[in-house]
């Protein structure tokens, strides 16, 4: 019973806490997911593939996966409602006098402050997450003169150009896996 | 019975919307314009742009904001309801569906390599989203300060993200009174 209304409640928190949507959810998530031992950062980045090839917003995707692992069918609809609500209520509130709300100075200048915050988290989230990928046994091991870091460098230059080119994200995954596969075979991975 | 109708076509039409569009967020505004506005006629182009501004300045997922919205115009209460509901039940039936597929194929030696490379792209992904994110903040100094003090406070402190999305949201706030008193 206690973790359904964990779920809940934490997802109502990401959602009531998070601004733009999709990719300003990852520092909340992150850190909700982490405090709980719902999934590690390596499940987490995996997800974010799984949720970029499924259709549907992020927020519900990743609400779904992670209740359904904690606490069955149920558990993921308790996570689902719990991210969505916030949403739904503010909006069921704006969209009657939305032309007051979009013109209100303080909602404006909170919005001046929000973006560059979301900025800036999802850097730290970045960087965080690198790490798991990059340094994946911890800060001090050694990982320069392996061939299995510059192999994921190498995946993420070349997944760079390609994402900036605007290749399809499904692609981009697509072609990363292959080159994981092919990697793993010749005992680089 | 008309109201019925137009809440089965809100709930039809953004189920076909969450179905079709991948990585959600503003990936799904073209499509929700394709179906609000030039098929069922329920809203206008400028009326999308109105959601859009609206649904960055609201907590939550942008998907779920505009159905929100858009389903509140047409039909009320259930019509937000219903658009709602719609949007999500492809997400939650698909992923309820692979969270089985993947829990089997964890240990498969192939799949682990080729999510060996995908974290990787992943991460590329990312990259992409913060710099859109970059492009549409707002520039200038308190912006940079702002950007720069939230990475390292959440990258180096033990500090909870609520506390910062908090914090950011009342500076911006009262840096807005102090310009709008020295304004006047």
């Amino acid at each position: 019973m206690m973790i359904y209304f964990d779920l809940f409640l934490t997802f109502l928190k990401i959602g009531l806490f998070t601004f733009g949507g999709g990719y300003a959810m990852l520092p909340m998530i992150q850190e909700e997911v982490a405090a709980h031992g719902w999934l590690n950062k390596r499940e987490l980045i995996d997800f974010i593939a799984v949720s970029e090839s499924t259709p549907g917003p992020f927020a519900v995707n990743i609400a779904t996966f992670v209740g359904m692992r904690t606490g069955g069918i149920f558990g993921g609809l308790c996570a689902t409602l719990g991210v969505i609500l916030p949403s739904f209520v503010i909006i069921l509130i704006v969209a009657r006098s939305y032309q007051k709300f979009k013109s209100n100075k303080l909602v404006n200048g909170a919005m001046n402050g929000l973006k560059p915050a979301v900025v800036g988290l999802i850097a730290a989230a970045l960087l965080s997450l690198a790490q798991t990928v990059f340094v994946p046994a911890g800060l001090n091991t050694v990982v320069f003169g392996t061939a299995q870091f510059y192999v994921t460098l190498g995946i993420f230059v070349a997944a760079i150009v390609l994402a900036f080119k605007k290749f399809h994200p499904i692609l981009i995954i697509m072609l990363s896996a292959v080159i994981g596969v092919i990697a793993g075979l010749i005992g680089i991975f | 019975m008309k109201q019925i109708q137009s809440i089965i076509s809100l709930f039809l039409t953004f189920m076909k919307i969450g179905l079709f569009t991948f990585g959600g967020g503003y990936a799904m505004i073209p499509l929700i314009q394709r179906e609000t506005v030039d098929n069922k006629k329920w809203i206008s182009d400028k009326d999308i742009l109105e959601i859009v501004a609206i649904a960055e300045s609201t907590p939550g997922p942008i998907a779920i904001n505009a159905a929100t919205f858009i389903g509140y115009r047409v039909g009320g209460f259930l019509g937000a309801l219903a658009a709602t509901v719609g949007v999500m039940l492809p997400s939650i039936t698909i992923i309820a569906s692979i969270s089985y597929v993947l829990a089997a194929f964890r240990n498969v030696v192939w799949i682990q390599y080729a999510f060996k490379g995908i974290r990787a792209g992943v991460l590329a992904l990312i990259v992409k989203a913060l710099w859109s994110m970059y492009k549409q903040s707002p520039k200038g100094i308190f912006s940079y300060l702002i950007m720069f003090g939230a990475f390292a406070v959440t990258a180096f402190l033990p500090v909870n993200v609520v506390f910062v999305i908090l914090f950011c949201a009342a500076a911006g706030i009262l840096r807005t009174l102090i310009i709008g008193r020295r304004g006047k």
